[in-house]
């Protein structure tokens, strides 16, 4: 089950100075490589993996991705929080106010809502580890477009520690898929 | 949010990241002495922390450390996405 705790993981100290972010932080809010997709692939994966190791790893970068998900609301939700409708056309967010308001959702940077089709659980636990390696990779690559798009640097830092974690995340699937691959082997063998 | 209250969060945030951090390599490296200790080390201090920081601030989770206090301070902000750093 999850408990919630009633922090950020990290601060978000948003400027303001550049509020056309909210648009395009929003592909890591419901885009294909979002948080979103990571915390829901990596939980979803988890029930079918066959090492503990593997099932503790997934429960618990899954779990971190969603407090990622809640950073990057918070970023676009404090952005747009006190820009009139006629600002939130001028920086590129009309179509979002129109049928959202300044409510924060899960779609990406061009507005096309967040689909499982942006994530697979095969079943097969070799592959799904390397699937999220992939996702690791091109959720880092995500944040150093977005953190090449703005001079806020309130939102550079904190897009900076995202982009962090997803290095560190890859490195601990890298591990699980080899202690996997050798658990898989032994039961071969024996 | 007060100076103070908001110094507490962040060493609370700072810690707790170690902790998290601590927690994945022990997912993949689950005999590694050194880094079990260390979480040891940072869990104990956050429990301090948090228990002082809650005393003020209110719960940081539902069973909180003062689930008793009168009125139910879990619904007070500022929410996490509401607090500016």
């Amino acid at each position: 089950m999850w408990i919630y705790e009633k922090k950020l993981e990290y601060p978000v100290r948003v400027y303001k100075t550049d509020p056309r972010m909210a648009r395009f932080l929003s592909a890591q809010y419901g885009g294909p490589d979002s948080e979103l997709s990571a915390g829901v692939r990596y939980l979803t994966q988890r029930y079918t993996m066959p090492t503990n190791k593997a099932k503790a790893l997934l429960t618990d970068i899954g779990t971190e991705e969603l407090a990622h998900w809640e950073i990057i609301a918070t970023m676009i939700y404090q952005l747009v929080k006190d820009l009139s409708p006629e600002q939130m056309i001028r920086e590129g967010l009309g179509a979002h106010f129109a049928e959202h308001d300044r409510a924060v959702y899960p779609a990406d940077a061009a507005g096309v809502p967040w689909t499982a089709a942006y994530i697979q659980a095969t079943g097969d636990p070799v592959t799904d580890l390397h699937e999220d390696m992939a996702a690791e990779q091109k959720a880092r690559t995500t944040y150093e477009h977005l953190i090449r798009m703005t001079d806020d640097p309130g939102i550079k830092d904190t897009l900076r520690f995202l982009r962090e974690r997803e290095v560190v995340h890859f490195q601990r699937f890298g591990e699980a898929l080899n202690d996997v691959q050798e658990e898989l082997t032994r039961k071969k063998i024996f | 949010m007060e100076q103070r209250q908001m110094q507490m969060l962040r060493e609370i945030q700072q810690l707790e990241f170690a902790a998290v951090e601590l927690n994945l390599f022990l997912d993949t490296h689950p005999r590694d002495r050194e880094p079990l200790n260390d979480l040891k080390t940072v869990v104990d201090r956050l429990h301090q922390l948090k228990e002082q920081y809650e005393g003020m601030c209110g719960p940081l989770t539902v069973q909180g450390f003062t689930p008793e206090s009168y009125p139910w301070r879990w619904v007070e902000g500022p929410w996490p996405w509401e607090m500016v750093y």
